[in-house]
């Protein structure tokens, strides 16, 4: 008797002892398909197909990948709106499976959608939201003027929410999400549709909040915003990771330098036969210093050792084969190549 | 007990949004004001009532009832608002409960139609309506009980049919059997026996039977307490069906 008891009390040190240690979101094997009507027909679509990953204390994590990759449902069962169909997730130290009722208390959630109605003002969402973690009115009041200082909102939290730009909005989504200090906080796509001056503003909120001990995790298809903003990230594509790390690091697995090779005629602004991409594209993947040759519409992207020795040979092999290069220019590698590199198509195209 | 505090928390946070917009209460007035003052003289004449105070006794419980069911039924409109803006989702991931979520905005619902109907009333008053002020409270206990039955099918429609279009088809085809199957334009006595035997089906008819004769002065009517009863029974059961499918996964 005495000794199994012991055994649970040990369990739960060593439980709480992994959660201490600074590990905020361990996730899985966690899954989740959708059944869709095309017709008469019923298929499942497999959104999420077994993910695994853990982000620390005050890290900012972020999901990178093309729209329908899975991120928002991956978010969306962390932040228990969705019921997993398989996997295991601990968020702060809650059973995600067993207690979603202990997770919401530990976690802030900022879907990609605002989630304010626009006749209401920032302040009053912001009181009812304090109040729905049970905090007393007068207490929320002054937790809404604590976040309308620290996101600067005073200007604009008294009217209409309809009357906000596209940051303002932004930032009292963010606002609305931390209001009750979570351990853990959940952004879908922060940026999505903001100019470059929100865009930066809302990045310096998400640091603020790091530095003051959160701990993030977003969801992004921007890669400026992935290699910038997140202490390390993880790559998604059709329901399933294919790298994590710090975005340095996964830049440095694509070793050497990139150069592209764009087949368009610089004078004539002319597009190339598909037949003379086909062939640039097979000559130079046969070259012994070309690492690897991806084509993207009218350019190709050789990963070289060393740039400065390769484009010579480059222009060498295509005039070779009588093929005229619009424009030959090199560069780091970015996190477009990993992403590249990892699934065999970018970003951007998708 | 926080089933109760966070009910009141969503009821004072729409009440307030709805009170913020004066005008909108306003527009939603007219209609009944113009069926009270237009429809009351056909029905004096047509169902042969010797005086206005008679015929506002019929008439007005029946406008009760069709505003109880048309607010109540058009209400998934506003809940599907909410959800497309965002706000249901908001609300979910906090840990206020689930159940509150709907019975806060089914309560704010029944207030606003216990107010249109004092407002009627009132300017029916001014018409000649005679009603024992405590006869009409009990009224009114009446009808939150059929607005709490008709805004949570509402709500259940558009939880089932989450698009607006058919969901307008459906609530029109939706109000108008169930508010002509009550009675609400001229009773059910005169209709024929087979309208009555398929009314009796309708608990909406059993609501707006069991206010009129409230208003009448037969309180303790038999059907009044069936009325009653009725209500009250598939009030709970639908506002259990609809949490249940409230609480089940959005996507």
């Amino acid at each position: 008797m005495s000794h199994s008891r012991k055994f649970q009390d040990c369990s739960h040190v060593i439980f709480d002892l992994s959660w201490a240690m600074g590990l905020m979101i361990e996730v899985s094997g966690l899954r989740k398909s959708f059944r869709s009507r095309r017709g008469r027909k019923a298929t499942a679509v497999d959104a999420v197909r077994g993910v695994d990953f853990s982000v620390e204390r005050a890290e900012i994590f972020g999901f990178l990948g093309p729209n329908g990759a899975g991120k928002s449902t991956t978010l969306r069962m962390l932040a228990t709106l969705l019921r997993p169909d398989g996997g295991d997730a601990m968020i702060a130290g809650a059973d995600l499976r067993r207690d979603p009722g202990q997770v919401r208390k530990r976690i802030g959630f900022v879907a990609q959608s605002s989630g304010t109605y626009g006749h209401s003002t920032g302040r009053r969402d912001l009181v009812l939201e304090a109040r729905m973690y049970g905090v007393p009115k007068s207490a929320a009041q002054a937790l809404a003027d604590g976040v309308i200082a620290a996101f600067q909102l005073g200007d604009f939290a008294d009217r209409q929410i309809n009357t906000y730009s596209g940051g303002q909005r932004r930032r009292l989504d963010v606002a609305l999400g931390v209001i009750h200090s979570p351990q853990v906080i959940f952004l879908d796509e922060p940026t999505a549709g903001l100019d470059p001056p929100s865009r930066a503003r809302m990045w310096q909120e998400v640091r603020r909040l790091r530095d003051e001990g959160m701990t993030i995790f977003l969801t992004t298809h921007y890669l400026d915003e992935a290699d910038t903003l997140c202490d390390r990230i993880s790559i998604i594509d059709s329901g399933l990771i294919v790298a994590e790390g710090t975005p340095s690091d996964l830049k440095r697995e694509i070793s050497g330098d990139v150069v592209v090779v764009d087949l368009a005629a610089a004078d004539t602004a002319g597009v190339p036969e598909p037949a003379t991409v086909l062939q640039a594209s097979k000559v130079l993947t046969e070259q012994p210093y070309v690492e690897s040759c991806e084509t993207i519409e009218h350019t190709l992207r050789l990963y070289v050792d060393s740039a400065a020795t390769a484009i010579p040979q480059i222009m060498r092999a295509l005039s070779g084969k009588g093929i005229e290069p619009g424009a030959i220019e090199t560069r780091r590698p970015s996190l477009d190549d990993v992403f590249l590199a990892k699934t065999g198509h970018t970003l951007e195209t998708g | 007990m926080k089933l109760a505090r966070d009910t009141w928390l969503i009821f004072q946070y729409e009440v307030v949004l709805l009170v913020r917009n004066p005008v909108s209460i306003a527009i939603t007035l007219i209609q009944p004001i113009t069926y009270l003052l237009l429809f009351t003289p056909f029905l004096k004449s047509v169902m042969g009532v010797s005086s206005y105070s008679n015929a506002f006794q019929i008439y007005v419980p029946s406008l009760f009832a069709a505003m109880g069911v048309y607010s109540g039924l058009f209400a998934g409109f506003s809940l599907l608002g909410a959800m497309r803006q965002g706000v249901v989702t908001r609300h979910r991931v906090t840990p206020v409960s689930r159940v509150s979520l709907l019975l806060g905005r089914v309560l704010m619902y029944v207030l606003l139609v216990v107010f249109q109907c004092v407002v009627v009333t009132v300017a029916a008053f001014a018409f000649g309506l005679r009603v024992q002020p405590g006869n009409f409270l009990f009224a009114l206990v009446l009808l939150s009980l059929m607005v709490a039955l008709s805004v949570s099918i509402g709500f259940d429609l558009a939880l089932l049919v989450p698009n607006e279009n058919s969901l307008g088809t459906l609530v029109n085809s939706a109000s108008n059997g169930l508010a002509l199957l009550a009675g609400v334009l001229i009773p059910l006595s005169v209709a024929p026996l087979w309208i009555q035997h398929v009314a009796d089906w309708n608990p909406f008819a059993w609501g707006t039977n069991g206010m009129r004769s409230i208003f009448q002065g037969h309180i303790g009517a038999s059907v009044v307490w069936e009325a009653c009863l009725v209500m009250g029974l598939v009030a709970t059961v639908t506002l259990v069906l609809s949490s249940r499918l409230f609480s089940r996964e959005i996507a």
